[in-house]
C-alpha cells in the first residue's frame, strides 16, 4: 500500500488533536507515515503510533522550523522523495498552505487546500471542500500521482489504530535561495488560556453590538471552554486582535456551536462561520441577517442576555 | 524601482456565485470586479512609488471582463496594465496560473521584477497559494502575509501575525509579498484618477506572447478536476425569541436540551 505523509502539527513534540485526525484520515488513503519537523520527535512517537503512523519521518535542522513555507516545502519534497507517496496531508494554515504551494509546483502534484475530507479514488485522491462562502460543496479528483492537500480542523473524529512509528531520520540540506527569507524577531502571543479558534468546538464571537466591551463575551467564552472570535467591524474598531476574526479575511471555524453576539451576519462574516453545527445568535435588531441562519436565536440586548445565559449556564453544570 | 502587482477579476462576493457547466466558476451571471484584497497591494504599491522613483505596473490574466479589474486599479493610479488573456488559459488550476503569472511577470519587467505585489487571496478561490507558486516559479524569497512592510538598503522587512506569534520577516530584493486587509486602507479612485487611467497604456499578451505551451494550462491540463458541486441547503430557521427579561434562560435552556453544555 503507498505511504501517505502527514505533517505533524506540533509545540516541542506535544502532538496536536489535527494531526490525529489527519492520520485518520490518511488511512482512507494508503498508509500513514508522519513528517515531524523540529526536535523533541521521541516525546510525540507514542502518540502517532497511537493513531497508525508506521513510520516517523524526522527532520531536525535550524534551517527548517516550520516556520516559513520555502525551507519547509524543501524538507518535505526530500521526503517526498525517498517515500513516493500517494498524499502528503497538511493542516491548514497560512506557512502550510505556502509550503504546500511551493511543493506542488517543486513535484507537479495536484493541490487542493482547506478540504475536510480525503479518500482514495480511482483516478486520484479525492477531496472536499467548501466553495463561495460555504454555500457549496465541492468534491474533486486530484489526477496526480501525488496529491496534496491541507485539511481543515475539525474534518473527522480520530480514530486510534496501533503502529509501529519507526522513526526514519531525514538529512535535508536547505539551499541558500530557501534560506533567503528569515525571521528576525518573534514576539509570542499571550496565552489566553482559551482554545484556539479554529479547533475550538464552541466558539463564541462579538460583534459591532458590544460596542468594544468584549468582557460579557468572554465571561460566556469561558463558562462554555470555548474560543473568543469577533467579526471584521470589531476588529477594524481595534476592539479585538485580527487573529481572532471570524470570516471571509479571517479565520474560517466548523464548531459543534457558534455564538454570535452582537454580530449582524453580513456574507463576509458568514462565510466564515456557516458551517457550524448549531448557530446561536444575540443581537438587538430582529432584522439581522445572522437569524437566517440560527438554531436559536435572542432578539435583545447581549450585556443582559449573555450575563444571565452565562449565570444559567454555570447554575446547570453545577 | 519597478514594482509589479498581480491581480484577479473575481466574481462580486456580494452577489450569489455559482459554477458553470463545466465545474469552472461562473463568470457570466455575477459582475466581475478586482478582488477586495488585491486593493490593498495595489494600494501598498502606489505608496511605495509616491514615496520614491517607482513604477507601478499591473498584471491579471483572466477572461475579456478582466480588463475591468485592470482599469480599477489604473484609476487608483498605477501606471500601466498587462492583460493575459487566451481561450486556452479557462480553467486553469493555480499552478498553471502561477505558471502564466511568472512568465507575465517576468516580460512586464524586461527581466526579472525588483518587487511583486499580491493579495492574500482571491475572494473566489480563497487558496491563497499563488504568491508562493509564482515565488518558486520566479525563483525568489517570498515574505508573505505581511500586516505592515518597508523597503530599505535592498531589503523588505515586515510584520507577519499567525496564531502563535508576531513575527518580524526579512527578505532581500528582488522578492514576492503578500499583504493582508490589515496593512493600509485603500484610496478610492478620485475623478482626475480615473480621467487619468483613461490614457494609461495597456498591453494585452497571449500565451504564445509569453512563450507557453497551452498544453500546460488549462482545465484539461489541470493536476485538480472537479467532479461535482452541491448548494448547501438552505438551513432551517430556527426558534427566535424576544428577551423579555428571560432570553438569557431560555438560551440556556435550549443549550441544555441539545446537549451543548
Amino acid at each position: 500500500m503507498a505511504e501517505v505523509l502527514v505533517l505533524v502539527d506540533h509545540t516541542d513534540g506535544q502532538v496536536k488533536k489535527n494531526t490525529a485526525e489527519l492520520l485518520t484520515l490518511a488511512r482512507q488513503i494508503g498508509e500513514p507515515s508522519a513528517v515531524f519537523v523540529g526536535s523533541n520527535a521521541e516525546a510525540a512517537r507514542p502518540r502517532l503510533a497511537q493513531f497508525g503512523a508506521e513510520k516517523v519521518y524526522v527532520i531536525d535542522t535550524p534551517d527548517v522550523t516550520g516556520a516559513l513555507a520555502a525551507p519547509l516545502a524543501e524538507a518535505l519534497a526530500a521526503v517526498a522523495e525517498q517515500a513516493k507517496p500517494a498524499a502528503i496531508l497538511l493542516p491548514t494554515s497560512g506557512v502550510n498552505k505556502e509550503a504546500a504551494a511551493r511543493l506542488a509546483v517543486k513535484t507537479g502534484s495536484g493541490l487542493i487546500t482547506d478540504a475536510t475530507n480525503v479518500e482514495g479514488g480511482e483516478g486520484g485522491v479525492k477531496t472536499t471542500q467548501s466553495a463561495f462562502a460555504s454555500n457549496f460543496t465541492v468534491t474533486s479528483t486530484v489526477t496526480t500521482p501525488t496529491a496534496i492537500v491541507t485539511v481543515k480542523a475539525n474534518a473527522t473524529a480520530p480514530q486510534a489504530s496501533q503502529a509501529g512509528a519507526t522513526v526514519v531520520p531525514v538529512d535535508v540540506t536547505v539551499s541558500d535561495a530557501a534560506k533567503a527569507t528569515q525571521v528576525t524577531a518573534s514576539e509570542p502571543k499571550q496565552k489566553s488560556g482559551r482554545p484556539e479558534l479554529t479547533e475550538a468546538q464552541i466558539v463564541v464571537s462579538g460583534g459591532r453590538g458590544t460596542g468594544g466591551d468584549f468582557s460579557p463575551v468572554e465571561a460566556f467564552a469561558d463558562t462554555l471552554g470555548a474560543a473568543v472570535g469577533a467579526s471584521r467591524a470589531a476588529v477594524d474598531a481595534g476592539w479585538y486582535p485580527h487573529s481572532n476574526q471570524v470570516g471571509q479575511t479571517g479565520k474560517q471555524v466548523s464548531p459543534q456551536l457558534y455564538v454570535a453576539a452582537g454580530i449582524s451576519g453580513a456574507i463576509q462574516h458568514r462565510a466564515g462561520m456557516q458551517t457550524s453545527k448549531t448557530i446561536v445568535a444575540i443581537n438587538k435588531d430582529e432584522e439581522a441577517p445572522i437569524f437566517e441562519l440560527v438554531d436559536f436565536g435572542v432578539v435583545g440586548d447581549l450585556f443582559t442576555v449573555l450575563p444571565q445565559a452565562n449565570d444559567a449556564v454555570k447554575a446547570a453544570k453545577n | 524601482m519597478n514594482i509589479v502587482v498581480c491581480v484577479k477579476y473575481v466574481p462580486d462576493a456580494q452577489a450569489d456565485r455559482t459554477f458553470s457547466q463545466d465545474n469552472t466558476t461562473d463568470r457570466t451571471n455575477v459582475d466581475g470586479l478586482l478582488s477586495e484584497l488585491d486593493e490593498y497591494a495595489v494600494e501598498e504599491a502606489l505608496k511605495l512609488a509616491e514615496a520614491g522613483e517607482g513604477e507601478v505596473t499591473v498584471v491579471t490574466v483572466g477572461p475579456d471582463g478582466a480588463a475591468e479589474a485592470i482599469k480599477k486599479a489604473l484609476q487608483m493610479g498605477a501606471d500601466k496594465g498587462v492583460h493575459v488573456l487566451d481561450d486556452a488559459i479557462h480553467g486553469s488550476d493555480a499552478p498553471a496560473t502561477s505558471l502564466v503569472l511568472a512568465e507575465a511577470v517576468k516580460k512586464a519587467a524586461g527581466g526579472s521584477p525588483e518587487l511583486v505585489l499580491m493579495g492574500l487571496a482571491s475572494t473566489d478561490g480563497t487558496m491563497s497559494v499563488v504568491p508562493a507558486m509564482l515565488a518558486e516559479r520566479l525563483g525568489l524569497p517570498q515574505i508573505t502575509q505581511l500586516s505592515s512592510m518597508e523597503i530599505a538598503d535592498g531589503k523588505v522587512t515586515g510584520r507577519r501575525d499567525s496564531d502563535a506569534a508576531s513575527d518580524t520577516l526579512e527578505a532581500p530584493l528582488p522578492a514576492v509579498v503578500s499583504v493582508t486587509d490589515q496593512i493600509n486602507e485603500p484610496r478610492y479612485p478620485s475623478f482626475k484618477g480615473i480621467m487619468a487611467a483613461k490614457k494609461k497604456p495597456v498591453e494585452t499578451w497571449s500565451l504564445a506572447d509569453l512563450g507557453v505551451d497551452a498544453g500546460q494550462v488549462g482545465l484539461d491540463n489541470a493536476w485538480t478536476k472537479v467532479e461535482s458541486f452541491t448548494a448547501r441547503p438552505p438551513r432551517e430557521q430556527g426558534e427566535i425569541v424576544t428577551d423579555e427579561g428571560d432570553g438569557g434562560t431560555k438560551l440556556a435552556e435550549f443549550l441544555a436540551k441539545a446537549k451543548l453544555i
